[in-house]
């Protein structure tokens, strides 16, 4: 099966398992390219599973494996012959507590690209993607400083900076703004428009007012009396928030649910 | 109807005697800290109160004879020195390369097989690699080196030694590999890094300070160490920095010198008690900067 | 999107990913070596032990024992032997081997053993290790026939039955660790004795009574200190207040001893228990830390005291963990020799010790002092003295695993 070239990435009947139990099922999702996807549910429904499985983090799982197929332009990430290295060089990803490196603001963005065989001007990399990440008018004095030093904020836009760093197709944000203050948060969700001119981005988020006003389609996920979580609404976000066709979306948009 | 009881404090002559004693038990550590420097520094005094001995002859010698006057302690301490560089050139990368393979490679049943054999190896009594060195090790190395190599030589102790610190600085850099934050290793594969760059170039550094720290451990355990090289080393003082050479250790020395008939007083007795105060500095000194490490290194990832 | 970019594509970071994988093949290889070379060291020395205790050993008789008996050496009974060293040794010698333990009461092996160590007087003329004998043996028996022609050649263990009973004796070939074995149990037993009450005390105060604050972090930092302590430094700490400034006490003189100096199994065996104490401490805090907290809260629930809660329901709790420190505590003392020969574990003695006031060796000093003589058959009965030591240390740790596994519990 090939995907549309509008498609950056997308799923067909993917599950993921754990051992024996299955914690995500049959996931369809068919991600736009250069658009913001957020995925919601309550918690324990496997948003951060099924995000997770779009670059191959489970692998580290123990016992976690997926079926179904996950297609970018129309390979399946989850056939064999595929290199979970490759993946996450072209599928970047931001977490959920800001976790750079302990070494300086300027080698947490040097490495990454210096381990992919960046041959250009570092310098002018290092600038750019804090440029990109709003960061660099705060930091451009202290680039050697150590990033431990940065608040939690600029932390977390500067794991975003490393990752632009890369150049990846697609950016995959697990609840980025859930460790941080209400300012931080606007000043990432800025930075997300910004970044959406380059990067599709997938971002899951427990917050249902940041989804609505950052992100331009929504997945609903929640689980079954079997535990595993699915998607049981994809939508364009307007049409998620205003008129859902699933009355339980429409119980866990308006609050009325968890 | 109720009774009218009395809830005010009493004392309890049990419940005091016993939390007395155990304070005692508590404090008896401090007793021997205090014990050690005391009984070491009374002696230690005695040596340097001999109006032979000065700190320059002390510090600056290279002979080391207290029964005719020649009380250079660099006689001994070169021999310290040698055997225990050689036992951290070894120690350190084979501890380090295995606790990498361990923390970040092996499977749970591989880890399960091989973190034991380490164990085991950590568990030999220090004697019994002495009589490795000198009987297994140093005909080894005499076939290599010939007759350029002598029967007690502080190589074969050196070696040695460096295999029994092994599980030492391994163990000590396992716990400091794991105590690094799964977060950081996350990062380093969705920029994707291989396992070896995300194992080398960020799990690594990050875990520096604790492998600083069993670095520091092992040192002062190869300084303290004495069967390995009273067996290995060589008996009697020499001047040297040559592997290859029969030298004798600080702790080599007090075993040797105190396994004879010594009279109390005698500048042989008080002078062992110079050595000891020495050793017992220095490794209490490494042994504190490793502990301050460790103790930093665990708040920063708590 | 991104029309140029400075990172390699397609082939060419095909290409470069190849190579960091065979960098990160080549650099697993590196890491697992150390922990082969780490193997291949553990089963060197293991070899080399095994390697030693058993082999060819070439002997002469300096006196021939048909000018004793007529019966072949092996075929000698206990009654005949009994004979032959009434008649033969001299009776000073006699009365002499008779107080030690009386003649009639001792086995055929070690009458034996007698018989050739002063009678017969065997002269041993070359030791091969396990595998010489077994990869060479023809040129031994070349070697030997060429050299010695009077002597026997026969295959010898030197860990022997015989070899654990044997007390000590300045020819290897009659030597045994009896001596030594009682030495290490007597001064393991006294160091236990003074160690884990005390030991234990200090874990109970730390965990259970000591108040927070700079003066309990310093008996801990002091405490972490003490266990890192070079043992020589203990060795010169016993030396100095338990074998001179205690020499009264330690010396049994005070309890009407005469025949002793401090150096004593008593003195041993305190400096080895100052040795441990803090191995102790640290394992029975451990134990004392992983009792649940709803336990003491049930316990003071009910209205009990402190230390009714510690002794009741703490300890019994926290016991399996104590132990299993113990063992490892114990095990540690038992391979310990280099404080051993600072307090003055004597080299030759070949009496039992029978009280705390005696003069003893050890385990580690026999091989100590075995491996540095120059004679190969010394080097055999050191090895022979490793494989017990070993096993000892083994059946130790063994059961202090069982025992951690067996009351491991999940609350």
């Amino acid at each position: 099966m090939q995907n549309s070239p509008s498609y950056a990435i997308e799923s067909n009947d993917l599950s993921i398992h754990y051992g024996a139990f299955t914690a995500v099922k049959g996931v369809n999702l068919k991600i736009e390219r250069l658009k913001i996807t957020a995925i919601i549910g309550p918690s324990g429904c496997g948003k951060s599973t099924l995000l997770r499985s779009f670059n191959r983090m489970n692998d580290f799982v123990p016992g976690c494996h997926a079926t179904g197929e996950l297609l970018m332009q129309g390979q399946n990430l989850y056939s064999k012959d595929i290199d979970p290295v490759e993946v996450r060089r072209k599928i970047g990803m931001v977490f959920q507590k800001p976790n750079p490196f302990p070494k300086s603001i300027y080698e947490n963005i040097a490495w990454g690209a210096r381990i992919n065989g960046f041959k250009g001007n570092m310098d002018e990399l290092v600038e750019q993607s804090l440029r990109s990440a709003a960061l660099w008018d705060e930091v451009k004095d202290k680039l050697q400083e150590s990033a431990y030093a940065l608040s939690g904020g600029q932390q977390q836009r500067l794991c975003i900076a490393r990752t632009i760093a890369i150049q990846p197709e697609i950016i995959l944000m697990d609840e980025p703004a859930s460790a941080l203050d209400p300012i931080s948060t606007l000043r990432i969700e800025e930075l997300m428009q910004e970044l959406k001119k380059n990067y599709t981005i997938l971002i899951v988020t427990h917050n249902m007012q940041q989804a609505a006003r950052a992100s331009d389609y929504t997945a609903m996920m929640m689980i079954d009396d079997q535990r595993a979580g699915g998607v049981i609404e994809f939508d364009d976000t307007k049409n998620i928030f205003t008129r859902p066709k699933d009355k339980r979306t429409e119980d866990y948009v308006t609050g009325r649910f968890g | 109807m109720s009774q009218s009881f009395d809830l005010k404090k009493k004392t309890r002559i049990g419940e005091s005697a016993i939390q007395s004693l155990l304070f005692l038990a508590g404090i008896l550590s401090i007793v021997t800290t205090v014990a050690i420097v005391y009984e070491l520094g009374k002696e230690a005094m005695l040596f340097f109160g001999n109006p032979d001995v000065t700190f320059a002859k002390f510090f600056g010698g290279t002979q080391w004879q207290p029964g005719i006057g020649n009380y250079g302690i660099w006689a001994l301490v070169s021999a310290t020195l040698t055997t225990s560089a050689i036992a951290i050139f070894i120690a350190l990368p084979l501890g380090l390369a295995a606790a990498v393979y361990l923390s970040e490679y092996a499977s749970p049943k591989a880890r399960g097989i091989l973190k034991p054999i380490l164990e085991i190896l950590a568990g030999i009594p220090t004697v019994v690699y002495g009589y490795f060195a000198l009987l297994f090790v140093t005909p080894i190395l005499k076939s290599f080196f010939g007759d350029h190599i002598q029967v007690y030589n502080m190589l074969s102790a050196g070696l040695v030694m460096g295999i029994m610190i092994l599980p030492l600085i391994s163990s000590m850099s396992e716990d400091a590999l794991s105590a690094v934050p799964r977060s950081l290793r996350e990062a380093a594969y969705a920029m994707g890094a291989t396992k070896l760059e995300s194992s080398l170039q960020v799990v690594l550094p990050a875990a520096l300070s604790g492998i600083g720290a069993a670095l520091i451990l092992g040192i002062s355990r190869a300084v303290g160490e004495t069967m390995i090289v009273a067996v290995a080393s060589g008996a009697g003082p020499n001047f040297s920095f040559n592997p290859l050479e029969a030298a004798e250790t600080m702790t080599g020395h007090i075993a040797r010198i105190s396994g004879g008939d010594l009279s109390y007083n005698s500048i042989d007795y008080t002078s062992l008690f110079a050595i000891a105060l020495m050793l017992f500095l220095v490794t209490l000194v490494l042994n504190l900067i490793s502990q301050w490490i460790v103790g930093r290194f665990r708040e920063r990832y708590e | 999107m991104k029309t140029q970019t400075p990172y390699p594509q397609g082939d060419a970071f095909h290409a470069s990913l190849r190579t960091r994988y065979r960098v990160a093949t080549i650099w697993q290889i590196l890491f697992l070596s150390a922990l082969l070379i780490a193997i291949v060291a553990l089963t060197a020395l293991l070899y080399k032990v095994v390697d030693g205790a058993f082999g060819y050993i070439a002997y002469e008789y300096k006196d021939d024992p048909a000018e004793f008996t007529p019966t072949p050496v092996n075929e000698l009974t206990k009654e005949e032997l009994l004979v032959i060293l009434k008649e033969e040794l001299s009776s000073g010698a006699y009365n002499k081997l008779n107080n030690e333990q009386p003649m009639q009461e001792r086995s055929q092996a070690d009458l034996l053993n007698l018989f050739l160590e002063r009678l017969v007087r065997i002269d041993t003329k070359g030791t091969w290790s396990m595998t010489d004998s077994l990869l060479h043996k023809a040129e031994i028996q070349a070697e030997v026939k060429e050299k010695y022609s009077n002597a026997k050649l026969e295959f010898r263990s030197w860990l022997t039955p015989q070899f654990l009973v044997t007390p000590m004796s300045s020819k290897a070939e009659f030597a045994g660790v009896r001596t030594a074995i009682l030495g290490s149990l007597w001064m393991v037993g006294l160091a236990i004795l003074f160690a884990l009450p005390i030991g234990t005390g200090a874990a109970i105060y730390l965990q259970e009574y000591a108040p927070k604050g700079w003066f309990t972090s310093l008996i801990q930092t002091n405490i972490n200190n003490l266990a890192g302590v070079p043992s020589i430094v203990y060795g010169m700490l016993g030396l100095a207040v338990f074998v001179r400034t205690l020499e009264a006490f330690t010396s049994g003189s005070m309890f009407g001893v005469t025949d002793s100096n401090g150096r004593t199994v008593l003195s041993a065996g305190l400096t080895m228990g100052t040795l441990v104490l803090p191995l102790i401490i640290i394992n029975a805090q451990e134990a004392i830390k992983a009792v649940p907290d709803s336990l003491r809260q049930a316990a003071y629930g009910v209205g009990a005291t402190r230390w009714q809660t510690v002794w009741h329901h703490v300890l019994p709790n926290a016991l399996p963990g104590i132990l299993t420190g113990s063992i490892l505590a114990i095990s540690r003392a038992l391979g310990e020799s280099a404080p051993l020969i600072v307090v003055g574990a004597s080299t030759f003695i070949s009496i039992d010790p029978d009280g705390p006031f005696s003069k003893f060796t050890a385990l580690p000093i026999q091989i100590y002092q075995w491996t540095t003589l120059a004679q190969s058959e010394f080097h055999a009965i050191a090895a022979g003295a490793i494989i017990v030591l070993l096993i000892l240390l083994l059946t130790l740790n063994a059961s202090a695993i069982l025992l951690r596994n067996r009351y491991q519990r999940k609350y």
